[in-house]
């Protein structure tokens, strides 16, 4: 008998169809990856597995059958059985999938009270003894801490404890990783992958990640609109796809060991246009001063792409507000043009991460865009218009798109507005922080593609400040590695990537993902072994 | 836990430096009314010579951060008033005396307070009790029957003046049922049975206004929270609805809860008036309504100052309430 057993699934909320038709099988023990973009359905899958739909209003169709359960006739009390009983999920954001008020240790206990007739201090005991197995250091001291005082991987850890402590046959991953830093990604995947050898347990995961899939599981599911694309071993679709969409897909996922397919030869020696010199900042006073960025020097030539490349908390948005002037630094000076420079000025712009909330949502974006141009003492509105059309046009959207509104536009057509912002003020520099990573990988390319474009036709400098280091690579001309406010390898990318000097560097790429199971599975030891070092 | 005891103290201090600011406004303000404090002190049949005398009396003269430094000596060390032929000790904490009686301010609040927090603190724990229970019924019961029929009640207790509540139980329970003597306030150290069976009726009749608006916070709090991440994830483990609500849903409540139950004691505290004038209590509140008709300016600044205690305490409470219901304040 299957383990999961799922024939002709549809998922319905009112007249949208998140999933239409699926049906796939997943043994005891084996590994399956539902992959695909942003709305094509995959979390609700995994969210109908447990029947978690029942009494939202959404209509499933189809049967869904998980270990011995049929989720779609059983009793309200046999599903209660079932979930975190025999299927345990792990869900994307592990802090706000946490109760923030209670102890870990608390929470835990008492899910495993809600599936076995122990006493509190026998499930206290088991919290802890999961929260150990899952790698917590002090597991016990910790086991009594709030979801806020634990970092990021911990509270990803403490909610697979958590999955594990009724030692369920199937646990279903929604995006484990996602909003982890790779090296800390890299870490949970081993971590499931280790599990997943001793215990034996069923693996479903969901991820738009190829990569995270190639190091995960044994077969891979793609959907598209709520349909399966192509289904097989993970080896086979993601080395020889057979579906176009697929291809597709493949395609346009950035490769961290694939050199930049346009790097550009230069001839004369290029102008300076931006210069940091010795930047600081702290923040906070007295004992709670931080660090954030630490005498960091850096130049930006004309018409070259630097990619800044860091995890979370290492400095680089911080260093990227510096560099526009949105934030003063503590020491150390910003020169542009070869002056010391103090607060913003238009030549110097910004593109930012989140283009749902960096556009107010009360504006058109016509009326975003001509911002800068208003800044600049702009006054005919004829002029303003026009400006404001052709800049549309530029980023590949239309002059009509003027008076609509940010919601009307999917994430990669905002970050275009974006774009159209930041050019409005004929910039020699854009600073992007983290430009596409709230972007389906198809959309990023995109993007990418057209920051590339604008870069070549206008001649700008564009600092790319980013977490993903394969995207860095395919658009930086050189690159600088941050960790905890400091620069610790600057070179050209090739040479950065290819030869990587700095311990920290090697450790960073030996966490990305691989998108060949062969050498994902070689990147693992490699990992194991750097980590004992 | 130094942390805490660190944020305790720094709300302890900003609670000390409000009530000072509080005395400072409501002192200029009162004191700088338009019109002859002399000539209200003294009535309107005084002569001028009289009033002239008064005006010495009472400082007059001075200027007014002069009398804001006597007002405070008062407070914090006593001060003797001459009334003409005796002189009169007020002691510490000394608010000044009534222009009315002569009576020490601070005597006539002290005799008041006892009636007013007996009964503001029983509503409070009626208003706590009926507004967060059907709060959580009404959150739990989200969109069935149950929750429209406790939605339109607690509309109607908002909407319904405490007056028509409280004269509507006093007929039916005392007039019609006998089941309860018309209210009289006895006092709690006398007898505490009688104490209670009559502050009933002014207890139940606060209680249904303020639990209103408590049972649509609670609502509202527990529905947010209800439709947050963590609870899909400890439904997804199979936990029971009922541990949903009780133990994860209620607890997003609190705050709010806490909060606005600190500003409402606070000001029930002086400002549950049409009670105690319905329930013939003889509170603050109706002393307060007393004074400021009779432009008893002493007794007026006293009350004023003892009700802005009232709040600022009830809300340094809450805050260190909030603080230890969830540790993620005190690092704020």
């Amino acid at each position: 008998m299957s383990l999961v057993n799922v024939t002709g699934l549809t998922v319905e909320f009112g007249s949208l169809r998140a999933v239409d038709g699926l049906s796939f099988r997943l043994e005891q023990g084996a590994a399956l990856a539902l992959v695909g973009e942003s709305g094509s359905g995959k979390s609700t899958v995994a969210s109908a597995l447990l029947g978690l739909h029942r009494g939202t209003g959404a209509r499933v169709g189809g049967s869904i059958e998980v270990a011995g359960v049929d989720v779609q006739e059983a009793p309200d009390e046999a599903l209660r059985r079932l979930r975190g009983g025999k299927a345990a999920m792990v869900f994307q954001d592990p802090l706000s999938s946490l109760d923030p008020y209670y102890a870990i240790g608390d929470q835990i206990a008492e899910v495993y009270r809600v599936h076995t007739r122990v006493s509190r201090r026998a499930a206290r005991a088991r919290a802890v003894e999961v929260l150990d197995r899952v790698g917590i250091p002090d597991a016990l001291r910790r086991s009594r801490s709030r979801p806020h005082e634990f970092s990021g991987g911990m509270r990803q850890r403490a909610l697979i404890a958590m999955a594990l402590a009724c030692e369920p046959d199937l646990l279903i991953a929604d995006e484990p990783t996602t909003a982890l830093d790779v090296t800390v990604q890299a870490q949970i995947l081993d971590l499931l992958h280790t599990l997943r050898q001793e215990t034996g347990m069923g693996l479903l995961l969901v991820t738009h990640d190829v990569g995270v899939a190639a190091e995960s599981v044994d077969e891979v599911l793609v959907m598209r609109h709520g349909r399966a694309v192509e289904h097989g071993p993970v080896a086979a679709v993601l080395g020889s796809p057979s579906q176009p969409y697929t291809r597709d897909l493949l395609g346009a996922v950035p490769r961290v060991d694939a050199p930049r397919a346009a790097a550009q030869v230069r001839e004369e020696p290029p102008e300076v246009v931006l210069e940091a010199r010795g930047l600081r900042r702290e923040f906070g006073r007295g004992k709670r001063a931080f660090t954030a960025v630490d005498d960091v020097s850096l130049t930006i030539h004309r018409g070259e792409t630097l990619g800044v490349v860091g995890e979370s908390g290492s400095g680089k948005t911080t260093l990227g507000r510096m560099l526009v002037g949105l934030l003063e630094p503590t020491a150390g000076q910003v020169r542009y043009d070869g002056h010391a420079r103090v607060g913003v000025r238009p030549a110097v712009q910004m593109v930012f991460q989140d283009p749902v909330s960096s556009l107010n949502p009360r504006r058109s974006v016509g009326e975003s865009v001509a911002d800068p141009l208003r800044a600049r003492g702009e006054s005919d509105e004829g002029r303003i218009r026009e400006r404001v059309r052709e800049l549309l046009e530029r980023v590949g959207l239309e002059a009509a798109h003027y008076d609509r509104y940010p919601h009307e536009f999917s994430g990669g057509q905002r970050q275009r507005v974006g774009i159209a912002r930041a050019l409005a003020a004929d910039p020699r520099v854009i600073v992007c922080d983290e430009p596409v990573s709230a972007l389906d990988v198809t959309t990023q390319a995109q993007v990418v593609a057209l920051l590339g474009e604008l870069q070549r036709e206008l001649g700008l400098a564009l600092v790319f400040v980013a977490h993903d280091l394969a995207v860095v690579r395919q658009v930086s001309d050189r690159v600088a590695v941050m960790r905890r406010g400091r620069i610790v390898e600057e070179g050209p990318a090739d040479e950065v990537y290819d030869n990587p000097r700095d311990p920290y560097t090697r450790q960073l790429l030996a966490a990305v993902p691989a998108l060949d199971p062969r050498i994902a599975a070689q990147r693992r030891s490699a990992r194991r072994e750097l980590a004992t070092l | 836990m130094s942390g805490f005891g660190g944020f305790a103290l720094r709300r302890l201090v900003g609670a000390v430096v409000t009530l000072f600011a509080i005395s400072v406004i409501v002192y200029v303000v009162f004191y700088v009314t338009p019109g002859n404090v002399a000539q209200i002190t003294c009535g309107p049949r005084c002569s001028p010579a009289q009033v002239q005398q008064v005006a010495e009396q009472l400082h007059l003269g001075d200027p007014l951060y002069v009398r804001y430094w006597h007002f405070l000596e008062g407070l914090v060390a006593g001060q003797d008033y001459s009334t003409g032929t005796s002189v009169q000790h007020c002691s510490a904490p000394c608010l000044g005396l009534s222009y009315q009686s002569d009576q020490q301010v601070t005597e006539l609040i002290l005799a008041k307070l006892p009636v007013s927090l007996s009964l503001v603190f029983g509503s409070m724990v009626l208003w706590l009790i009926l507004g967060v229970g059907t709060g959580v019924l009404s959150a739990w019961r989200r969109g069935r029957l149950t929750e429209r029929l406790l939605t339109g009640i607690t509309l109607a207790g908002v909407a319904t003046p405490v007056f028509v509540i409280g004269l509507v139980l006093m007929i039916v329970v005392c007039g019609q049922l006998q089941l309860l003597p018309f209210p009289q306030y006895v006092d709690f150290t006398d007898d505490p049975e009688q104490w209670a069976w009559n502050l009933l009726l002014p207890w139940l009749s606060l209680a249904l206004i303020e639990a209103a608006a408590f049972a649509r916070l609670t609502r509202a709090a527990m529905l947010e929270t209800l439709a947050e991440d963590h609870i899909r994830t400890f439904r997804a483990y199979g936990v029971g609805e009922r541990s949903v609500i009780g133990r994860h849903a209620l607890r997003g409540a609190f705050a709010p809860v806490i909060a606005l139950n600190a500003n409402n004691f606070g000001s029930a505290v002086g400002g549950a008036v049409l009670t105690e004038t319905l329930f013939g209590l003889p509170g603050i509140g109706q002393e307060l309504v007393h004074a400021v008709n009779v432009v008893d300016l002493p007794v007026v600044v006293g009350m004023v100052l003892v009700i802005g205690f009232f709040v600022v305490v009830a809300n340094v409470v809450a805050d260190v309430l909030y603080a230890v219901a969830d540790r993620r304040v005190v690092l704020a």
